[in-house]
């Protein structure tokens, strides 16, 4: 029995390198998700402090600005030509992680 | 430490780093950027955990439940700029050819995770102990 030979012209890439990529970026943006959501629950806890609600918004806004890094990510993914596509570039990496920096303070923010 | 700031300087360059080396085969770049990525994971779980140590532990001594907490946050803080340093390295060592860079970082994490998970059982037991 002899295998079929593949029809189509363009190449295919046997390890899904950028749909592996894409759920990578899809599983930190849950992560992110969780945090800002312990956020909202820190908030919720004592829902006196005007310090504590500025923290909050802070944390969604860095919640929407990871989902927005990632959203540009995945659609630069999905749109490579056959050479694969682009890499990452080091500011984008830079920001999506500096991100994560402030999310941290905002956190310790709204702890103390 | 001049490295370093060097280092920092490409963070935000993204053309600076083309002008060194070949560009590699884009699915070792597909897999650096998933393996910072998991490292952004990992910090924003430590992130995560402070906020859990924060809201779950409430008969816990304000001291020590604000001082797991913030170890907790600053371990999150440095991961992240570790994963971002730590991809650009590699990303610059795949372009030149060379080796991959070699890191006691996941080491020196393993350390602290493990002696926070200890210090949260010990106050977990002299909680209900006292």
């Amino acid at each position: 029995m002899n295998t079929p030979a593949p029809k189509e012209p363009e190449r295919r890439d046997p390890g899904l390198q950028p749909e592996r990529t894409r759920l990578a970026w899809r599983r930190t943006t849950l992560s992110c998700t969780v945090a800002a959501v312990l956020a909202a629950k820190a908030v919720l806890h004592d829902r006196d402090s005007a310090a504590g609600i500025v923290a909050f918004a802070c944390c969604c806004v860095l919640w929407l600005a990871f989902l927005g890094l990632a959203h540009r990510r995945i659609r630069a993914l999905a749109g490579g030509g056959p050479a694969g596509p682009a890499a990452l570039a080091p500011r984008h990496g830079t920001v999506a992680a500096l991100c994560t920096v402030a999310l941290a303070v905002c956190a310790a923010a709204l702890i103390f | 430490m001049i490295e370093l700031v060097r280092n920092v300087r490409l963070w935000f360059a993204p053309q600076q780093i083309r002008h060194e080396g070949s560009t590699p085969d884009y699915r070792f770049s597909l897999a650096n950027e998933r393996t910072f990525l998991a490292w952004l994971r990992t910090a924003l779980a430590l992130i995560g955990g402070g906020f859990a140590v924060d809201q779950f532990l409430p008969d816990l001594r304000w001291a020590w439940r604000a001082g797991l907490a913030l170890a907790l946050l600053g371990a999150g803080v440095l991961c992240a700029l570790r994963a971002v340093n730590h991809w650009i390295r590699c990303e610059r060592a795949m372009r030149r050819g060379e080796d991959l860079p070699v890191s006691r970082f996941p080491a020196v994490l393993s350390i602290v995770v493990a002696v926070v998970a200890v210090a949260m059982v010990v106050v977990v037991l002299v909680g209900w102990a006292g």
